[in-house]
């Protein structure tokens, strides 16, 4: 039972990595991304592929991941910029959709739908991080999140947060306040798709295969839900918004109910969620975070 | 199969999004699951009133009672679904509909999935469907059905809005929202009546396409992801413009297959790649006029 | 000085002149009026002049500099700033956020060099950073009486407060050429008293204004220079009482008088 808590663990740790991706996306910009499946499939891949190919280790193929996911973000990013929040929806849908083809298709070198196996454990100062044990593999995951949440967290503080923020609400008057827009929405896309790489990447190294069977649409609306569920705009909401999902992912086997509820439970589960909250509560449970400023954030609000 | 036949159902199907758009300026993510849902609507009604009556006049008959009812439910469900999760977020932010759309999309194909399980169900024709020779053209009754269902629905459409008064109240709020309230437009029935139009429509599409490619609940997704790339090359918003789309689209899927050699694996990222095209050549489509937003 | 004019600027959509062959000129220090019936150009003209959209021919140059086809955020940084007709607010965000975006490219150098280096090496020098444009947006909410709302959404503040928002938002970036598009709709007299007020105090800081208005008294009151468009076309440039008695510009507004 501990165990099977940990796995939850592992995955909030994993998924809030992209639902934090998803966030400077969507919640601080307002383009509604759709495709973190697609940069979490790149960035597992590269690993994988990095390791069982060349013999790499976890360490040396991060950066790879991590540059790799940002230009496939870059790629995407560019050609939508002009597009409106509907078309950049679908567009990005085709995008995972298309990355997903690719990688069932492409046998010499993602070794099609089997995918890629015997990947080899991550390593650290010679200790191998085991995943079956589930600790070491926790710790992990909890450091790569602090470190994202911190650095992000500053980014939200900074010019750039709040420029993020002003495209979303107005582009046009953004750009005449000296927002350079594109730069901006073009860098969102590449944090957002950076950061799905890495968790990919630790993906990779915890179930010990990839394949692209796991790197589907719902996955994105997973993430999608995370961040609409906890608040957008809001980072530790985020990660709330991870935990809770992954716990209704999990709710028939923490239950024991796995036989009551069919697999399409949790799934029939995240439409619902993104439909009421909506309609109930746009602002997620969280809401966007309230930044002070000068003499109020050392003293609180006055 | 052929790409005009295909083409006439992505022309169906895309009508449904392009009256919405045209409207609301709001892409119906769930629109191609109610495709799927009318697909199945049909196979089961077909299937309870035909009973185990052999190929014949009571089949053909009772296919299309069967299309009838589905294109009434979906009408309906098209209703329901935009009382529910898309007009309270009318004046919300931009993105909320569509997060809802995407709610709502999510719940019907996992839903369908659940209640009829994941498994392809044979849509039998309700007909012999041996090729015929009309003056050298080899063609099937199937495919006749399409083109006469495609052609009769269309021209239906087009006489309705242009000729009927409700027709003209469409065009009227597609143009101008606030204006048309102003003139005494229903806007709210105007909307509905929209959605039951496009969502029957849509049941049509699905069940016609079922016949060929079989009803499983996440058909919708990747037809109804064609049939919105062939609305937006036409021109979304533009109900020609949806109807030569799907023509296009149609004609440029078979003819990737059968001329380019594009293997059937990758025959739905044709779609995507005439998405990408047409978004980076010209996004308001063959038919559109480009959008300015005012200063 | 002449410090922005536009030459033999064009507009054309699909076979309509929006705006035809104007030369417009902005003299330093001056508040200059922008009038004319709607649908006379005038927001087209702006749009051209600070980068939201591009002359089909014609140039503007601006403090020396040839500024045609740049785009706008590269204006803003050149000097100009500007509101809306419609009021665009960064709706959800504070006030004082609101200002704080408008001195956005004021501090320093770019952040996005080095953004991630910042959130550890210098956290103080970033949270610095921030206070100083805390501080200039706490100057002109002072400035624009908003101190009050600092902490309010612009969406909940009162119409008036919301232009004036917006403009001081225009005046965060620390422009040297303001424009203004129709800062006076939807005003009732006394608040509108109070904008000449603020456009006047504005001129006093040493900004150069142009405003599109449609309400005379306010145009023909603080106005050094005005300039009339009809259908795309200059027709009158003088001071308040020459451009009041002009009889092309009686006849745009009124229509020809009976022969």
């Amino acid at each position: 039972m501990l165990s099977f808590f940990l796995l939850i663990l592992i995955y909030t740790c994993i998924y809030a990595l992209m639902a934090i991706g998803q966030n400077v996306i969507t919640g601080y910009t307002g383009m509604l991304s759709m495709c973190q499946a697609g940069f979490f499939a790149i960035g597992s891949y590269a690993t994988a592929i990095l390791t069982t190919k060349l013999g790499w280790t976890f360490w040396e193929t991060l950066p790879v991941s991590v540059v790799v996911s940002a230009l496939f973000g870059f790629l995407i990013g560019l050609p939508t910029l002009r597009l409106k929040g509907d078309y950049l929806a679908i567009a990005t849908l085709g995008f995972g959709e298309i990355v997903r083809n690719v990688l069932n298709n492409w046998d010499s070198l993602t070794k099609g739908p089997m995918g890629i196996q015997n990947i080899p454990m991550a390593t650290i100062f010679g200790k191998k991080i085991n995943p079956y044990t589930k600790v070491g593999f926790l710790i992990l995951c909890i450091v790569f999140l602090v470190i994202a949440y911190l650095l992000f967290q500053r980014l939200a503080r900074s010019r750039m947060g709040r420029a993020l923020e002003a495209i979303r609400e107005d582009e046009i008057a953004a750009a005449s306040t000296g927002i350079n827009v594109t730069k901006y929405k073009v860098v969102a896309f590449m944090l957002g798709a950076g950061v799905a790489g890495i968790a990919g990447s630790l993906q990779a190294v915890f179930s010990l295969s990839v394949t692209p069977g796991t790197y589907t649409f719902m996955v994105s609306v997973m993430v999608l839900c995370m961040v609409v569920l906890g608040g957008m705009g809001n980072f530790m909401a985020a990660i709330l918004g991870s935990f809770i999902i992954q716990l209704i992912s999990y709710f028939p086997q923490l239950t024991g109910l796995s036989s009551v509820f069919p697999p399409q439970f949790k799934q029939v589960l995240f439409g619902l969620i993104l439909v009421v909250m909506m309609i109930w509560r746009p602002q997620g449970i969280m809401g966007r975070k309230e930044h002070l400023y000068g003499k109020e954030r050392k003293g609180g609000k006055q | 199969m052929n790409g005009l036949t295909l083409g006439g159902i992505y022309a169906l199907i895309a009508l449904g999004y392009t009256m919405v758009y045209g409207i609301l300026k709001f892409i119906n993510f769930a629109h191609g699951d109610i495709l799927m849902v009318g697909a199945y609507i049909g196979l089961f009604t077909y299937n309870a009133l035909r009973g185990s009556a052999p190929l014949g006049a009571w089949t053909v008959t009772s296919f299309f009672i069967a299309m009838i009812v589905a294109m009434i439910a979906c009408g309906f469900l098209g209703v329901v679904i935009e009382r529910v999760a898309y007009k309270p977020l009318r004046h919300a932010a931009r993105l909320a509909p569509l997060l809802s759309a995407i709610g709502v999309s999510f719940m019907l194909s996992n839903s369908a999935a659940w209640a009829f399980g994941t498994q392809s169900r044979k849509f039998n024709y309700p007909f012999d469907n041996t090729p015929i020779n009309i003056h050298g053209v080899i063609i099937t009754p199937h495919q006749i059905l399409i083109l006469a269902v495609a052609a009769i629905m269309m021209v239906a459409l087009a006489l309705f809005v242009d000729k009927t008064r409700m027709g003209k109240a469409m065009r009227a709020t597609s143009i101008d929202q606030d204006t048309a309230m102003l003139m005494g437009i229903s806007v709210d029935k105007v909307i509905s009546l929209t959605f039951a139009i496009g969502s029957a429509l849509a049941a049509t599409g699905g069940i016609l396409i079922s016949l060929d490619f079989k009803a499983y609940p996440s058909m919708g997704m990747m037809t109804g992801l064609k049939a919105f790339v062939a609305a937006v090359v036409g021109g979304i918003g533009n109900i020609q413009g949806a109807m030569l789309g799907g023509i296009i689209l149609g004609l440029l899927e078979t003819f990737g297959v059968a001329v380019l050699g594009i293997p059937t694996g990758m025959k739905d990222t044709i779609a995507f790649g005439v998405l990408i095209l047409i978004l980076l050549i010209k996004p308001e489509g063959i038919l559109g006029h480009a959008e300015k937003e005012k200063v | 000085m002449i410090l922005l004019n536009t030459e033999g600027l064009t507009r054309e959509f699909g076979g309509i002149l929006a705006v035809s062959n104007v030369d417009f000129e902005v003299e330093q220090g001056l508040i200059t009026g922008l009038i004319g019936p709607n649908g006379a150009g005038k927001t087209t003209l702006f749009n051209n002049m600070t980068g939201l959209d591009v002359p089909t021919s014609g140039k503007v140059h601006f403090d020396g500099k040839d500024i045609t086809g740049m785009p706008a955020w590269k204006i803003c940084r050149l000097g100009i700033a500007r509101t809306f007709q419609n009021i665009r607010l960064f709706k959800e965000l504070t006030v004082t956020e609101n200002i704080m975006l408008g001195c956005h490219f004021k501090t320093g150098k770019d952040p996005m060099k080095g953004r991630f280096a910042n959130a550890f090496r210098s956290y103080f020098r970033l949270q610095s950073e921030e206070d100083d444009l805390y501080a200039k947006a706490l100057h002109w909410m002072e400035f624009f009486n908003l101190t009050d709302f600092r902490h309010e959404l612009a969406k909940n503040l009162p119409y008036g407060h919301q232009r004036e928002l917006e403009i001081a938002r225009a005046m965060a970036s620390g422009p040297k050429l303001l424009f203004l598009d129709e800062p006076a709709a939807g005003m009732n007299p006394q608040e509108t008293e109070q904008l000449m007020e603020t456009i006047c105090r504005i001129r006093d800081e040493g900004v150069t204004v142009v405003l599109i208005e449609h309400d005379m008294r306010l145009v023909m009151n603080i106005c050094d220079s005005i300039t009339v468009l009809n259908y795309g076309q200059k027709i009158a440039v003088g001071t308040p009482n020459e451009i009041k008695s002009n009889p092309q510009v009686i006849e745009a507004y009124l229509g020809k008088e009976e022969a």
